[in-house]
C-alpha cells in the first residue's frame, strides 16, 4: 500500500468529525456557562463558552426548591423499581424464549414480535391501565412499560449463544430450568443483565410519556414532568426577567439553564463510564440484524 | 355373532383409545418437560396480554359509543360512526399530510445522515480521535426528549436564544422560530439528526468491521482510489445492514415519536406541527372523546402496518434482504 500522504479527503472529513463535536458539546457547555454567569453578563448576551461573572445563585435556587427534590425522588424510586421489575421479567423471559425445548417457542415468539408491528394504542391502552386502578400510582410508571420487545429479542440472542454444554451440565447436577438460569446463566451474563438493565434506567428515566397519561397528582410528578413544566409551559412568550420572592430579580435564562444541567447531570456524569456498555448492547442487535 | 361383535367391539373401543393415551402422556410429558420454562416465562406472557394484547381487544370501542361511565361492554354501538366522522373532517386531511411528510423528512435526511458519519468515522486513523468523536456523538441520545425540546426551544427564543444571538451579531433581525409554521418540520428533523445521528453509526460500524481488509489490498493493487473503494468495496459491505434499517425505517414512517412533536408544537404552529398522536391525545384522551381518538389511531395503525409490510415485500423482490 502507498504510504498515506496529506490528502484533501483527511482534512475534509476531520473537519466534518469535529464539526460533529463541537455541535455536540456545544449546548452543554453554553447552558453551564449561562447558568453560571452574572444576571448582567446573560441580559447582555455575552456569554458564549466561559461563565462571566461566576456565581453559584441559580443553583442554590433550583436545589433549595423542594418541589425539585420531590420530583428527584420520585424519578429514582420510579426508575430503580421499575428498572429490577423489568429485568426480572424479561431475563425469565428471555431464557425461557431462547431454549430449543421449549415448547409453543415459535408461537410464543411470534406473538411477541407482531407487537412491534401494531399495537392498541395510546387510548385502549390508557383504558387498561385505568380499569387496573394503576392511573395515579406508582405501578402506572412501572408496569406498563415493564417489557421492551427490542430488550427482550437482545437477552434472548444472548443467552442462545451460551453454550449448550453448561446447561447440559447443570441438568447433569440435578438442577430444574429454573436452577440453570440463576446458578449458571445469570452469573455468566453479568455484562448483559447491565445493559439491558441501563437501557432500561435510561428509559425510566428519561420517560415523559408515561406520566403525561398516567399521573395527575403533583407529588407523584417525575423529573421530566417537573422539567416541562418550569422550562417550557409559557415559554413561548415568556418575559427576560422574573421574580421569585421577595425583591430576588433573577434571569429567568439562567435559572432554566440551571434547571436543564441538574436534572441532565447525573446522566452527563454517569455516561463516559457506562457508554461501553451501551454500545454493546447495540452491537448484539447490530448483529442479529 | 354376539361374541364376534363384541371382540370387534373391544378392538374398536380399543382402537378409539390409544391416540387418547398417547395424547394424555404427551401432554404430561409436554408439561413435565416445560413446566419450570414455562412458568419462568409466565410474568413475561402476563405482561404481553395486559397491556399489548388487551388494549388490542380494547379497540372495539371503536365501533361503539364509549363512555367512561358505562364501561365498554354497557356503550351503545355505533357502527362507523367515528371513521365516517374522522374520514369527513377537514382536519384528518392536513394531520395525514402532516404526519407523512414529518416522517418522510425525517427519513430523507436522517437516513443517511449515519451512514456518512459512519464512513468518514472508518476513514479516521486515529484510534484515540475516533473514539472521541463517538463517544460524544452517541451522547445526546440519552438526553430526554423533554430536555431536548426545552434547548431547542431556548435556543430559538426571540429573545437571547442562542442562535438569535448568532443571527443579530451578524446584523440580521432576529427570528421568532417556534410560532413559524414553515419551519417546525425543520427544525424537528435536525434536532432528530442532533440527537440520534452517532448512536445509529453503531450499526453501521459494526457492519463496517465485518469488510474482509483483503478486499481493500485487492482494490488497491488494481489502482482504485479511494472514492472508488468506497463505492466498489466499502457500501457493497455494508448493504446489508443499509437495507435492514432502511426498511425498518420506511416501515415506520408514519411512528414518530410522540413525546418530541407533542413538547416542541404551540397552538400557533398547529398547521404544520400537530401530527395524529397529538392530535389523538389532544382531543381523544384530553377532551374525552375515547372512541373517536381510538378510532383515528387504529386507522394509522394499520396504514404504517401495510407500509411495513410493503416496504419489506419489496426489499424481499429487489435485494432479497428482508425482515422475514
Amino acid at each position: 500500500m502507498r504510504t498515506p500522504r496529506f490528502s484533501l479527503f483527511h482534512a475534509g472529513s476531520a473537519v466534518v468529525l469535529l464539526f460533529v463535536v463541537v455541535v455536540t458539546l456545544y449546548p452543554f457547555l453554553h447552558m453551564l456557562a449561562v447558568s453560571l454567569s452574572g444576571d448582567i453578563y446573560v441580559m447582555k448576551n455575552e456569554v458564549t463558552i466561559w461563565p462571566k461573572g461566576l456565581n453559584f445563585k441559580m443553583y442554590e435556587i433550583v436545589l433549595g426548591d423542594s418541589k425539585m427534590w420531590t420530583a428527584f425522588n420520585n424519578t429514582l424510586l420510579y426508575t430503580s423499581l421499575g428498572t429490577l421489575i423489568a429485568i426480572i421479567i424479561t431475563s425469565m423471559g428471555a431464557y425461557a424464549l431462547s431454549r430449543k425445548h421449549m415448547a409453543f417457542r415459535k408461537q410464543l415468539t411470534m406473538m411477541i414480535v407482531f407487537t412491534m408491528f401494531f399495537s392498541g394504542g395510546m387510548i385502549p391502552t390508557f383504558l387498561v391501565v385505568r380499569s387496573l386502578g394503576f392511573v395515579d400510582t406508582l405501578w402506572g410508571m412501572v408496569l406498563p412499560g415493564a417489557v421492551s420487545t427490542w430488550n427482550l429479542i437482545l437477552m434472548r440472542t444472548f443467552f442462545a449463544g451460551i453454550p449448550k454444554e453448561l446447561e447440559e451440565s447443570g441438568r447433569m447436577d440435578g438442577l430444574n430450568d429454573i436452577g440453570i438460569f440463576f446458578r449458571i446463566f445469570v452469573p455468566l451474563s453479568k455484562a448483559s443483565f447491565a445493559t439491558i438493565a441501563l437501557f432500561y434506567a435510561v428509559g425510566l428515566w428519561n420517560n415523559f410519556i408515561f406520566p403525561l397519561l398516567y399521573l395527575r397528582s403533583p407529588d407523584l410528578f417525575p423529573l421530566q414532568v417537573l422539567l416541562r413544566n418550569l422550562v417550557l409551559a409559557g415559554s413561548v412568550s415568556s418575559g427576560e426577567v422574573t421574580r421569585i420572592g421577595g425583591d430576588n430579580q433573577i434571569v429567568e435564562e439562567s435559572l432554566k439553564y440551571a434547571t436543564i444541567m441538574v436534572s441532565s447531570l447525573p446522566i452527563l456524569i454517569v455516561y463516559p463510564f457506562i457508554q461501553k456498555y451501551f454500545v454493546k448492547g447495540a452491537m448484539i442487535g447490530a448483529v442479529k440484524g | 355373532m354376539a361374541q364376534a361383535g363384541s371382540t370387534q367391539d373391544r378392538a374398536m373401543v380399543e382402537q378409539a383409545l390409544v391416540p387418547v393415551r398417547i395424547k394424555r402422556n404427551n401432554t404430561m410429558r409436554l408439561w413435565h418437560q416445560n413446566k419450570y420454562l414455562w412458568l419462568m416465562f409466565l410474568p413475561c406472557l402476563l405482561y404481553y396480554l395486559i397491556f399489548r394484547y388487551a388494549p388490542m381487544f380494547g379497540l372495539v370501542i371503536t365501533f361503539k359509543d364509549y363512555n367512561l361511565f358505562r364501561g365498554i361492554w354497557d356503550s351503545d354501538w355505533v357502527g362507523l360512526k367515528y371513521y365516517r366522522m374522522f374520514l369527513e373532517n377537514p382536519d384528518f386531511l392536513l394531520l395525514m399530510k402532516n404526519t407523512f411528510l414529518l416522517g418522510v423528512y425525517n427519513l430523507v435526511f436522517g437516513f443517511p445522515a449515519p451512514i456518512v458519519l459512519a464512513l468518514l468515522l472508518n476513514e479516521v486513523k486515529g484510534m484515540i480521535f475516533k473514539r472521541f468523536v463517538q463517544t460524544v456523538s452517541y451522547l445526546p441520545h440519552f438526553i430526554s426528549n423533554v430536555i431536548v425540546a426545552s434547548m431547542v426551544i431556548m435556543f430559538l427564543s426571540p429573545t437571547g436564544g442562542l442562535i438569535n444571538n448568532m443571527i443579530t451579531a451578524l446584523g440580521f433581525d432576529s427570528i421568532n422560530f417556534m410560532i413559524n409554521p414553515g419551519m417546525f418540520r425543520g427544525i424537528y428533523v435536525l434536532s432528530e439528526i442532533w440527537q440520534h445521528i452517532g448512536w445509529e453509526t453503531i450499526i453501521y460500524l459494526a457492519a463496517l468491521t465485518s469488510v474482509d481488509p483483503q478486499l481493500y489490498e485487492a482494490a488497491s493493487i488494481d489502482g482504485a482510489s479511494r472514492m472508488r473503494k468506497l463505492w466498489h468495496v466499502t457500501l457493497p459491505g455494508i448493504s446489508f445492514a443499509i437495507v435492514i434499517t432502511l426498511i425498518l425505517n420506511i416501515g415506520s414512517v408514519l411512528e414518530i415519536g410522540f413525546e418530541k412533536v407533542f413538547l416542541l408544537q404551540n397552538p400557533a404552529i398547529y398547521e404544520t406541527a400537530d401530527i395524529i398522536s397529538t392530535y389523538v391525545y389532544r382531543v381523544g384522551l384530553q377532551q374525552g372523546n375515547f372512541s373517536y381518538g381510538a378510532s383515528i389511531d387504529l386507522f394509522m395503525g394499520i396504514i404504517s402496518l401495510i407500509f411495513i409490510y410493503s416496504a419489506n415485500f419489496i426489499s424481499r423482490r429487489v435485494s432479497e434482504t428482508s425482515l422475514w
